[in-house]
């Protein structure tokens, strides 16, 4: 396999409230020996909420960060679901809308940078799946996590909208393919199934098989391709303990010993409010919740300061 | 490979004779070209007569025929059946939209979904001059404008799909919100104002969507509601519309943070959002703060993170933005 190497998009919330999140990142990277490059120059995403406030301001924010990736000439690869979701829909919206995107040029020409649609991005999860390949992490286990049922937590904004994930959370295409993509009237030109082949919304596999590589049970449960509720947590937490209790209830019920997630703000939500949804739903919640890199660096046999568990608001130290 | 034996667990259940809702198995051969639909007919015609479901156009218009199919919404008549065998394998398990609103079988009361549907004018208010000399005529702009939005068929697919109508009764729901927009941005209509300030209440507006996207995914005229949601959000802004609330000033708390460190300062802007409210969030802080989350102390000293070549950020900011809370 040729040397793997990705621009990070980290967000905000690997930065700060959990700081575990980007440390077992880069153990995973270091172990696999995939080369990562910080984007440093870049700013938030918006995080779903600025782009209702001012959309084209997120449009700009959200192209320079790509700029960034593109400069390097790297493919760039997000570990937020929230913040893949954001960068993507951005750029579907450049590359297939020429007049917004000269918009967009034109700002971005004051400070210097240009958007192309050079550079390809995608979730870690997918470039851990489709770059590396299941079959060579299954080699590099060295800690097989055989004794856990782990209930995989996809995450809405990995799985939809679909007709804007089939086409950037796939195996990385060719030079030539990418930033000729279909833009959001794709959503009426492709068929069902063409949406579904890499990750279907409906019946997700990915992070399963990815469980399964590392040797762990994954658990089936119905609530694992549904919302945590985090984007209504201030304004309405009833509704973010509803959904987010219900899941942890469903994984629990279906004797999950710990639940995993690809979506940092999933990990928070449902990490730090277990006790207040128990207190909702009139039961009690414990449930470790795990990111997914800090799940893979635990099987890869990383380090306890790099896999962070001591981070984990619901006590997680005892996986070691 | 042109036929399948496909497994139809169908949901019976009929609000005047029966306690609970119980499931009936249907085995039968499916070919390549059959629809959902023609599978719910199948059923009824060969094997249970007292089988219920709506339908009416067979043409992917009238909305009547919406159903659950492995969880998964869908309309009968404009839906393959092969593909979801494919999709979930040879047993489909269909369901009404909303279980806990079924009346017969696969019919439920969609009194709510109307309600709300009403609740926004869905419809052109204006004054006109009944009896015109020249047409109105639209601009294609003013046409694409719509976004497909006048695609919709009220068929109830993204509102019995969408998690917020589950759990909160009062929210309006994507087909509403729409409509809303559809017509807000219709140049013949005068209620735009009042439609954006339906739709920006705390508790049944747009505020309160948890941006699943579970409504673009389920819709089958791709209307795409959360689109519809986003250009809602920003038409408050934009038409000063938009009170100061905890959900308004956490998405404009963005920009204030972002100008200051190019990163959201996670916990300004629970203090900014939330005012006096904060005091509510106090046992979570507590508990990051054990887990070494967050320091204390942070706060005071603004160990924030920052993004390097801020200031192209900060003038980005400058030069890009539009709107004003
Ligand atoms: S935090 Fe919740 S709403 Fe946001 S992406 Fe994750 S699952 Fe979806
Ligand atoms: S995105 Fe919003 S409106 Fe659409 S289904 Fe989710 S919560 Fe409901
Ligand atoms: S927006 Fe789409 S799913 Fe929702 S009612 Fe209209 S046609 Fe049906
Ligand atoms: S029967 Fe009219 S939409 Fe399906």
């Amino acid at each position: 396999m040729s040397q793997l190497k990705y621009a990070l998009y980290t967000g905000c919330t690997a930065r700060e409230s959990t700081p575990e999140l980007l440390s077992s990142t880069l153990a995973v990277a270091k172990k696999l020996g995939i080369e990562i490059v910080l984007l440093d120059e870049a700013s938030c995403c918006g995080a779903s909420h600025l782009q209702d406030f001012d959309e084209f301001l997120s449009l700009v924010l959200n192209a320079r960060n790509i700029c960034y990736a593109e400069k390097l000439g790297l493919p760039m690869i997000t570990i937020c679901n929230t913040c893949q979701l954001n960068t993507v829909m951005t750029k579907e919206r450049l590359d297939n809308d020429p007049e917004m995107k000269a918009k967009v040029n034109e700002k971005l020409a004051e400070v210097g940078l240009e958007y192309k649609g050079t550079s390809s991005v995608r979730h870690f999860l997918y470039a851990l799946i489709d770059d590396y390949g299941l079959e060579n992490i299954k080699e590099k286990v060295e800690v097989p996590l055989s004794h856990f049922n782990i209930a995989p937590f996809y995450g809405c904004h990995n799985l939809r909208p679909s007709h804007i994930h089939y086409k950037h959370n796939t195996p990385l295409a060719p030079d030539s393919e990418i930033g000729e993509g279909g833009g959001e009237s794709s959503i009426q030109e492709v068929e069902l199934m063409e949406k579904y082949t890499h990750e279907s919304p409906y019946t997700p596999t990915s992070l399963d098989s990815l469980i399964e590589a590392l040797e762990g049970k994954s658990v089936d449960y119905e609530s694992k391709n549904k919302c945590c509720g985090f984007h209504v947590d201030l304004q309405a937490p009833e509704t973010s303990n509803a959904l987010s209790g219900t899941a942890l209830l469903d994984a629990i019920d279906n004797n999950a010993d710990l639940m995993v997630t690809p979506c940092p703000l999933c990990q928070l939500n449902m990490d730090l409010k277990q006790e207040s949804a128990g207190k909702q739903l009139g039961r009690d919640i414990e449930l470790p919740v795990l990111h997914m890199p800090q799940m893979v660096a635990l099987a890869l046999g990383c380090s306890k300061e790099e896999i962070g568990l001591k981070f984990n608001v619901t006590k997680a130290t005892d996986l070691m | 490979m042109s036929k399948k034996t496909v497994t139809i667990k169908a949901f019976r259940f009929n609000a005047e004779t029966d306690y609970l809702p119980y499931y009936k198995k249907y085995e039968m051969e499916v070919g390549k070209d059959e629809l959902i639909l023609d599978l719910l007919n199948r059923i009824k015609w060969e094997h249970d007569g007292s089988f219920s479901y709506r339908r009416s156009c067979r043409h992917g218009i009238c909305g009547a025929c919406g159903i659950k199919v492995n969880g998964k919404a869908t309309l009968a008549c404009k839906q393959n059946a092969m593909d979801l065998v494919e999709l979930f394998g040879d047993e489909l398990v269909f369901e009404p939209q909303s279980q806990k609103r079924a009346v017969k079988d696969m019919i439920i009361d969609k009194g709510d979904f109307w309600e709300k549907h009403a609740a926004v004018k869905p419809f052109v208010e204006a004054d006109v001059d009944p009896h015109p000399t020249s047409e109105t005529i639209m601009s294609k702009e003013q046409v694409e404008n719509f976004l497909d939005a006048d695609y919709c068929i009220q068929c109830g697919a993204c509102h019995y799909a969408c998690p917020v109508i589950e759990v909160n009764e009062d929210y309006l729901g994507p087909a509403a919100f729409a409509a809303a927009y559809r017509f807000t941005v219709d140049p013949r209509d005068d209620a735009g104002k009042e439609r954006l300030e339906t739709t920006a209440e705390l508790g049944s507006g747009v505020w309160d969507c948890v941006k699943c996207f579970e409504c673009a995914e389920a819709c089958p005229k791709d209307v795409n509601p959360i689109e519809k949601i986003t250009k809602l959000h920003n038409m408050q802004f934009e038409q000063g519309v938009a009170k100061r609330n905890v959900a308004t000033k956490h998405a404009e708390g963005f920009v204030r943070s972002i100008k200051k460190f190019g990163y959201l300062d996670e916990q300004d802007i629970v203090l900014y959002s939330e005012g006096l409210g904060v005091v509510k969030h106090l046992s979570e802080a507590f508990k990051m703060i054990k887990a070494g989350k967050v320091h204390p102390f942070d706060i005071a000293k603004k160990k924030m993170p920052r993004s390097k070549n801020l200031d192209e950020i900060q003038k980005l900011i400058e030069i890009s933005q539009k709107n004003e809370l």
